[in-house]
């Protein structure tokens, strides 16, 4: 809701308002505040107090301003202009006999006043003599042109002074130069000597009685701030998490259960044909837990099948012929990516009789990476799964291009790229129209056997997945190019406050 | 992703055509690479350093290619090069095939039972009749380099020594002797040292000094002789300076040693088949039967697969093909790697989509779906919501809160990198309190909230007491104690071997 701005108007300025208005009735063409505030005994300020009001009640009067420059006299300049220059003190103050030059420079007004009397010639020095150089008159008497001028300045006889000695006094700072600012003042195309008084609100009495039809009432100010709501606001983030929750649960996707920040090595890792040697198990990349250390839990017999399809293959597979160790799977960690949860979902889907299910999940995942200004420790995933018979990278390509269109994008390409748990895996390209090129949307792949099947999954069921991270569109979405005034405790709280809704098709 | 630097205008005269930044971009997107920057020497150097240090660097282009991390056979010119006229049906599938010497025996490297205890395994290759030039050269010495980052593991897996095999004279040996027997001039080096020396020596070489952990403490250090007690080399540090390879050079001997045998092989294949124009290992491995993964014909598949380097052919039993996979691809482990080959010589975008047909009616997770109705409403009722780290500072659970760390039941992080990564939070508080002293220029009030997961250790998996055998002991409901069997482990540490029971309790609640 729009409040007008508030208008000072006391008792005291109404009068300066009405002798504004009458001045200016007689005026031929126009009033100069300033010389209208000298007239009146008011301040400067009263006037353009006065000029302001008038001024937001419509076109009663036309203000321009002005700026003019005066000559005024420093601090110093006025002591000057009573007491007399340095100079002429020194003067003044020389008796007849002389006066010693280190008596001369104990006074306040001796080192600089010497100088100056000294090439104004008006004294002399007499080094010879006993206990010290003695300073004498020269003349009988002087003028202190310096005190007239400033006494012409202060009197407003300024402008008899010329360009070259006002710049000297100016240099001496017993002058500057100020610049003063005014208005004039003209008539409106609404002038009149009275000021009808407008109303700011209307009233429930004014209602009631009918009055407000007689009533003249003050135009909004569009272009003020409104008063900020007091209320409560979602992070953006996670109104973009609500979106994507959303339009998975509007493809059927069943959310999997992701509230385990921590997860064992053999479910993020090597459940997934990820070999132990691989770089991202590295403690650059992968946080690993002194505490508790090791899960020691598990499927017993799944877990010997994964260490077999690891070290010699099977499943149609030659493995990666590398000594695989139960110590390494029992490392706590971290989870690297929500894939581990979805490991576990089939796995546990494995031990049934199957169905074709779809699966998603939105979380956080933990890497050890270096970071900046787009990249943190802490970032969230998106993931979707489908298994199901006989599918195939043409179902991967369709399901993608149904999740696209959700977020409003109908041009696709594929790349191919590497997964150490999918195979074959594509990269998603969309069209950025405004750049005019293709960037990378996501990635997918189809599961690859040596995980599926020692799970012990049929043989023609086959799992498409696809990710995305949470926090790219959603700093695209919002503008916000430093991903630390997004997520984290530096959160730029305005922005959360001034957040948009989030619509992800538009 | 590793990244090759190709000079552009080499690899467009090997390839035998120009092409636009942008025709490239196109290929590498068909093929699976990623052409991530084009560059220079100098541009390379200004940006690093500064400008003044770049002034005489080389300012021919320079193509930054990222390859897929599984692909050893692409990871430099010669490699990039057959991949992709193979791929567009410019070269032939190439056939690697062993070839004997001209005259005498097979060169032969004994591997000597000291060597279990460092670095057991070997595998050595000759390459013979080589030409270099000085770009072959590099290329050869930039592709060692390339695999010891990659699948060597900082040469931690696999090192790799290549010599002028005419410089020296076999059988070699692969053995392993304490550092002090160890006496020989190095690479670059003028004089003669011994292994404890030569750590020494290296202790501030800025790229040597890397790899002296993989040997230092160990009571043996590997080593390679020739028939006359030359040393080739003293992997994975420094080769002898005697058999060092030069653009003159035309047989090569390359001896991989390694603690992974697979990996050792792997690595040699990719020197020798990349550097052979003539000659190589052979490995005819792993001829893969399988069905024609694809709705077309078994005739454009197996088509389709010859242009990625798998040779392929009909057998006539069906629709069946017989895949030849050269020792260049040991990415290939499973059926599914050939269907991913076939898929990308059609090229992915020629497929045709298609929708899963499964009906599924969708479930959310409970938790989750609170947690959505709760937001909502929390918000509704004046407070802000934020999104904190998970990870913390100990002292942020801890001390700040007035808590021993020990008391909250704080999983810890093993190799934090900062002090802001020690453990993962047990409260939203910290976080919540963070976020207004970092929000002190924003007016008053300030309403927060978050509604998100915290980490506690499981008390029921109390690592005292033996699990289903221990209970705690709750008085007016509330926890007095526990009492239990004692966990296998902890009697084992106090040096007991007898079961152990135990009940501890506190008995001020009964004052």
């Amino acid at each position: 809701m729009l409040s007008p701005p508030t208008t000072t108007c006391n008792m005291a300025d109404t009068g300066v308002v009405e002798a504004l208005l009458l001045g200016l009735e007689k005026a031929e063409d126009g009033v100069d505040s300033l010389e209208l505030s000298s007239s009146l005994g008011v301040e400067h300020q009263v006037v353009v107090g006065a000029v302001k009001s008038l001024q937001s009640v419509g076109e009663v009067i036309s203000a321009e301003q002005r700026s003019s420059k005066h000559w005024q006299l420093t601090e110093e300049g006025v002591e000057i202009s009573e007491l007399g220059s340095h100079e002429a003190r020194v003067f003044e103050c020389i008796p007849v006999e002389g006066l010693l030059q280190s008596e001369l420079m104990k006074l306040p007004f001796g080192k600089i006043g010497f100088t100056k009397a000294m090439s104004n010639k008006w004294i002399r020095v007499d080094k010879t003599s006993e206990g010290g150089p003695l300073i004498f008159r020269s003349v009988q008497t002087i003028v202190d042109q310096v005190r007239e001028k400033l006494l012409n300045v202060l009197n407003g006889k300024d402008a008899e002074l010329e360009e070259k000695e006002k710049s000297e006094l100016k240099k001496r700072r017993l002058l500057s130069e100020v610049t003063v600012k005014s208005y004039w003042i003209t008539k409106g195309s609404s002038f009149s000597t009275t000021i009808t008084k407008q109303e700011t609100e209307l009233t429930p009495e004014m209602i009631v009685s009918g009055n407000w039809k007689d009533n003249k009432f003050k135009p909004y100010n569009f272009e003020a701030m409104g008063v900020p709501l007091d209320c409560g606001h979602l992070h953006p983030l996670m109104k973009v998490r609500t979106q994507f929750r959303q339009i998975f649960l509007e493809m059927g996707f069943t959310e999997m259960p992701t509230n385990n920040f921590i997860e064992s090595s053999f479910w993020n890792f090597d459940s997934l044909f990820q070999p132990q040697q691989h770089p991202a198990r590295d403690q650059h990349d992968t946080f690993f837990l002194s505490d508790p250390a090791l899960t020691l839990d598990f499927p017993q017999d799944y877990l010997q099948r994964v260490k077999k399809v690891h070290t010699e293959g099977g499943f149609g597979s030659q493995g990666y012929k590398y000594e695989w160790k139960v110590e390494e799977a029992q490392k706590n960690i971290l989870r690297t990516h929500t894939t581990a949860v979805s490991a576990r979902m089939l796995y546990k889907l494995a031990q049934q009789k199957f169905t074709p299910v779809k699966y998603f999940s939105i979380d956080r995942v933990f890497r050890n990476e270096t970071l900046d200004a787009t990249h943190l420790a802490e970032f969230h995933q998106i993931e979707g799964v489908v298994a199901d018979y006989d599918l195939t990278l043409g179902d991967l390509m369709g399901v993608l291009h149904q999740f696209f269109t959700k977020l409003g994008i109908t041009k696709l390409r594929f790349k191919p790229a590497y997964n150490p748990y999918t195979e074959p895996s594509m990269e998603v390209f969309s069209y950025h129209e405004g750049l005019e090129k293709w960037v990378e949307v996501g990635n997918s792949g189809v599961f690859r056997p040596e995980m599926l099947l020692p799970m012990g999954l049929p043989e023609d069921v086959s799992v498409i997945a696809w990710g995305l991270s949470l926090e790219r569109p959603t700093m695209i979405k919002y503008g916000i190019n430093n991903i630390r005034e997004l997520v984290g405790h530096k959160v730029n709280l305005q922005m959360v406050y001034d957040g948009p809704i989030c619509r992800l098709d538009t | 992703m590793p990244t090759v630097g190709v000079k552009r205008d080499l690899l467009f005269k090997a390839l035998g055509r120009s092409y636009t930044d942008e025709e490239f971009d196109e290929l590498c997107f068909q093929f699976g690479l990623e052409l991530d920057e084009i560059t220079s020497e100098k541009e390379l150097i200004s940006k690093e350093q500064n400008d003044s240090k770049a002034a005489g660097a080389s300012d021919v282009i320079l193509y930054k290619i990222d390859v897929p991390a599984n692909r050893y056979d692409l990871l430099c010119l010669e490699g990039l090069v057959r991949g992709l006229q193979v791929f567009k049906n410019k070269l032939e599938a190439p056939r690697y095939v062993r070839v004997s010497p001209v005259s005498g025996q097979p060169q032969k490297l004994i591997i000597t039972k000291e060597t279990a205890a460092v670095r057991p395994y070997a595998v050595a290759a000759v390459l013979r009749d080589i030409t270099f030039t000085q770009e072959r050269y590099d290329s050869f010495i930039e592709l060692q380099e390339k695999l010891h980052q990659n699948i060597c593991r900082k040469r931690s897996i696999v090192a790799i020594g290549t010599h002028d095999l005419d410089t020296t004279s076999g059988p070699f040996t692969y053995t392993a002797k304490p550092p002090s027997e160890i006496c020989f001039q190095p690479l670059n080096q003028t004089k003669e040292f011994t292994a404890t020396e030569l750590m020494s020596l290296y202790r501030t070489d800025s790229h040597l000094k890397h790899y002296l952990h993989i040997i230092e403490d160990k009571p043996v250090y590997p080593v390679i002789y020739d028939s006359n007690g030359i040393v080739l080399s003293m992997p994975p540090i420094i080769n002898g300076d005697h058999t060092k390879i030069s653009l003159k050079t035309k047989n090569v001997f390359i001896e991989c040693t390694a603690t992974d045998l697979t990996k050792a092989k792997v690595v040699l294949d990719t020197l020798v088949t990349m550097f052979s124009q003539y000659s190589s290992q052979p490995n005819l491995k792993h001829v893969f039967i399988s069905s024609s993964p694809h709705s077309e014909s078994t005739e454009t598949v197996a088509q389709l697969l010859t242009r990625m380097c798998l040779l392929s052919k009909l057998t006539g039993v069906g629709d069946q093909i017989e895949v030849e996979i050269p020792p260049t691809r040991s990415d290939i482990i499973h059926a599914c790697d050939i269907v991913e080959d076939a898929a990308i010589a059609y090229g992915f975008n020629n497929i045709t989509r298609t929708t899963p047909r499964s009906y599924t009616v969708a479930t959310q997770f409970p938790l989750n779906k609170l947690t959505e109705l709760l937001r909502q409403d929390v918000a509704a009722a004046g407070f802000t919501e934020v999104l904190t780290f998970a990870l913390c500072s100990k002292e942020d659970v801890g001390d700040k809160l007035g808590k021993k760390i020990s008391e909250t039941g704080a999983a810890h992080i093993s190799n934090p990198k900062t002090a802001e990564f020690q453990v993962a939070r047990t409260t939203l508080l910290p976080g919540l309190l963070k976020t207004i002293a970092a929000n002190k220029k924003m007016p008053l009030p300030l309403k927060l909230f978050e509604i998100s997961d915290v980490v506690l250790k499981d008390k029921s998996k109390d690592s005292i007491f033996f699990p289903g055998r221990c209970a705690e002991i709750f008085v007016d409901g509330k926890s007095v104690g526990r009492l239990g069997v004692l966990h296998p482990n902890v009697v084992t540490r106090f040096e007991l071997t007898m079961p152990c029971s135990a009940l501890e309790m506190d008995i001020e609640p009964f004052l």
